[in-house]
């Protein structure tokens, strides 16, 4: 396997996402491609038939949540060989440590106008969205986006806000924020994934292509550690040294700070601030390392309190 | 006899609390057409801060109250902060006959 490095684990924690561009085998494409499409949605009347008999024809096989992935695909050798993808296989080790567990998977099927328009579905997009519920943990999921044709703009390909991911909101409550600046579309070569923090805001598109678009989506959980799980191999001193804050040179620290540090075009003036807090507590919680720190945020807060030095109040 | 006009809904999400801080999200709710609203498929917001929609003659109906940050909530976020709804009043299109 190939696992992460520091520069792309600093890229998770500040941005939510992965992107693997073509990295999965074009035969794999094929077939799995060929499984997605055995039952064909445009031969039936609405969508809730389409998934009953996807489901009745196990176009995915049906596992329970919960138990370790490597139960999952025994006898689906090629849900494993993507798994098993080698960049794939190495960024899930690195994000969850060892035995991660299944939580869920789907078939998302993007339909072109005309089976949309017989299916009597609106022609819109997907709202926006942040996946299952409230969940303010550390500890994450990731969801794998896995594409097994090429995906062009016409097709309506995922699309997500980078640095969305720490924001604690629930579900579709975030539907009516129509566009935010920043917003990206997926648009990628056949065999790509993508790797989302369990928390970033997404929504797919509109397909408005002659083609109907197929995402393979599956969701895993930690089965263990989280702690310093990735090719750890080229951090260094320097990205846990803290360096001059505000009043300094351009471009000041390491590269991986630099990473962390990043911000969105669409943070609040106030709240990206606590976005980079929050981007520090989840990079204490990957490192096992509680006074990690980038550009004093974190340590400012943490200064002893009088209190605690015997003075009265 | 029937009232005419339906009226549009611009959200504005900006970038602090004043007005003329820069949009950094936006939505449009359109009474006036038929077209379905759309989510992500524009790049360019239609005005750079509130101030400037104020200026085209949208009318501000509801802006977000500022908040004390609840103890040991202080660096949670959620939703976007700065939201303001404005309105404006249209004739119906694509409405010919009614």
């Amino acid at each position: 396997m190939i696992k992460l490095n520091s520069q792309q684990m600093a890229k998770f924690v500040a941005e939510g996402y992965l992107r693997f561009d073509g990295v999965v085998p074009r035969a794999l494409n094929e077939q799995l491609l060929a499984r997605f499409q055995s039952v064909d949605p445009s031969h039936h009347g609405n969508l809730r038939d389409y998934y009953h008999e996807a489901v009745d024809q196990r176009v995915l096989p049906i596992g329970a949540s919960g138990l370790p992935l490597d139960q999952v695909f025994d006898d689906e050798p090629l849900f494993y060989a993507l798994l098993a993808v080698p960049e794939i296989e190495g960024a899930i080790c690195s994000l969850l440590g060892e035995a991660p567990r299944f939580d869920h998977h789907f078939l998302h099927v993007t339909l072109t106008p005309e089976t949309r328009t017989r299916m009597q579905l609106p022609a819109a997009a997907q709202h926006n969205h942040q996946d299952s519920t409230i969940d303010p943990d550390l500890a994450f999921d990731i969801q794998l986006f896995y594409f097994p044709q090429a995906v062009t703009e016409a097709m309506g390909g995922t699309r997500f806000l980078p640095g969305s991911h720490l924001r604690t909101v629930s579900e579709a409550a975030i539907a009516r924020y129509q566009n935010i600046v920043g917003q990206q579309h997926v648009v990628c070569p056949a065999g790509s994934v993508f790797i989302f923090h369990k928390g970033l805001w997404h929504g797919g598109g509109l397909n408005t292509s002659q083609m109907m678009r197929y995402l393979y989506k599956i969701r895993l959980a930690p089965g263990g550690s989280q702690v310093r799980q990735w090719d750890t191999s080229d951090l260094a001193p320097i990205d846990d040294r803290q360096g001059p804050t505000f009043w300094r040179e351009a471009g000041g620290g390491s590269v991986v700070q630099q990473i962390l540090m990043r911000p969105q075009p669409w943070f609040e003036y106030d709240v990206g601030r606590l976005e980079l807090i929050n981007r520090i507590k989840l990079w204490r919680y990957l490192l096992g390392d509680p006074a990690a720190d980038v550009d004093y945020w974190l340590t400012r807060l943490e200064r002893p309190q009088l209190i605690d030095r015997g003075a009265s109040l | 006899m029937e009232h005419q006009e339906r009226q549009q809904v611009l959200v504005l999400y900006l970038a602090s609390s004043a007005l003329d801080s820069p949009v950094i999200g936006w939505s449009i709710y359109d009474g006036s057409s038929i077209e379905t609203p759309q989510t992500g498929l524009e790049s360019e917001s239609p005005y750079v801060s509130g101030l400037a929609a104020l200026r085209d003659g949208w009318r501000l109906i509801q802006a977000s109250p500022l908040i004390s940050h609840p103890v040991g909530q202080e660096f949670r976020t959620d939703y976007l902060k700065y939201e303001f709804f404005f309105e404006r009043w249209s004739t119906p299109r694509a409405r010919s006959g009614s």
